[in-house]
């Protein structure tokens, strides 16, 4: 733990010095080509399909674990209401599918942040329906699955749960913005340079302005996650988040 | 409970450090600046969708989005109330003295 403080303080103080102005959110209702927004609908259905098949299982197997569903569910909901101020002068806000993704897994995640995301879309012309398929993407299809596997991967490398779960919210955090970089590059490549010169301005646009609050949300869900851990250790081993032997 | 309020406390340290560096900039949100980056790149690209519905103002957007919030808040604030009622029931029933439980 002591060594993720000193990491999030070396991450403050590099990005004090690179202030550039920016924005980081959804992609906006209307700018994608239809083709595009088509395209990345039929992407994601099947990842609805799979996610909802998902959650109905694993409630029916442990219905004790719905509270912690809808524990998921809220942490999204209020961490992407929070837009946060980031050192490139502008704001975004983090995703919160990572503490889910932990959870339940990154499918069942991808039901419940499109479920926020169609929220944002209709009640706050954030983002948008037609934009809908490809910011579910990335935000409920890669963000989840982004975490998911570093989660499992930094555990298997034996690190301590508190510093995997911090690594798996802030990368699914970061790759979410990543991937909406790729999306928009790929709709709009650049007359010079094509695909790769767009997708540098986004991705050096997106990501900047993300990693402060990658960093934010990764301590947020650690806080979270430990008081699951000392109060719901039944749910997290019945979930298998926590092996048998975990302290 | 120590180690979670230096997380918050480092997460507002966080958030508040932009707003001392970054002096002269209203923090906007990022949909206008999208737009502008993708005019840039393709001049001649119209939206070919507009929201069905969009907040009439600021104030709206900021009723909606800390409702937003609240749902999130409540939620979480009841789980841990929850979370923590269950935990001391079943600590109280562990020394076998099985007290009849009213609820």
């Amino acid at each position: 733990m002591k060594r993720t403080n000193w990491k999030t303080i070396y991450f403050v103080i590099l990005l004090l010095f690179v202030p550039k102005r920016a924005m980081a959110m959804h992609i906006m209702e209307g700018f994608l080509p239809i083709e595009w927004a088509i395209f990345w609908w039929a992407v994601t259905l099947p990842f609805l399909i799979l996610g909802y098949r998902s959650i109905r299982s694993k409630v029916r197997e442990n219905p004790e674990t719905k509270m912690m569903l809808g524990l998921s569910g809220a942490f999204v909901f209020i961490l992407s209401a929070l837009k946060i101020p980031s050192v490139t002068g502008s704001s975004s806000h983090p995703t919160g599918v990572g503490l889910g993704s932990i959870l339940f897994g990154p499918l069942a995640m991808s039901v419940v942040g499109s479920i926020v995301l169609l929220f944002q879309a209709v009640l706050l012309a954030h983002g948008g329906l037609t934009t809908l398929g490809a910011n579910a993407f990335s935000m409920a299809v890669c963000g989840p699955f982004i975490a998911y596997f570093v989660f499992k991967g930094a555990t298997k490398l034996g690190w301590s749960f508190s510093f995997a779960v911090f690594l798996a919210a802030a990368f699914g955090d970061l790759g979410t913005y990543v991937v909406t970089s790729i999306q928009l590059a790929l709709a709009f490549p650049s007359e010079v340079g094509g695909f790769m010169a767009s997708f540098s301005k986004f991705a050096g646009i997106f990501a900047l302005t993300q990693i402060p609050l990658a960093i934010s949300e990764g301590l947020l869900t650690v806080v979270v996650m430990n008081f699951l851990k000392k109060y719901n250790l039944g749910e997290l081993k019945l979930l298998r988040v926590l092996s048998k032997e975990a302290r | 409970m120590k180690k979670s309020l230096l997380l918050l406390f480092l997460v507002v340290v966080l958030a508040t450090i932009p707003l001392i560096t970054q002096q002269g900039t209203e923090f906007g949100g990022a949909d206008g600046e999208a737009e502008k980056a993708i005019t840039k790149i393709q001049p001649e690209y119209k939206p070919w969708f507009n929201s069905i519905w969009e907040p009439p103002g600021a104030e709206t957007e900021s009723l909606l989005f800390a409702l937003q919030a609240a749902i999130g808040a409540g939620f979480i604030g009841y789980f841990i109330g929850v979370t923590r009622q269950r935990n001391k029931q079943t600590k109280q029933e562990i020394p076998g003295k099985s007290k009849h439980v009213t609820h």
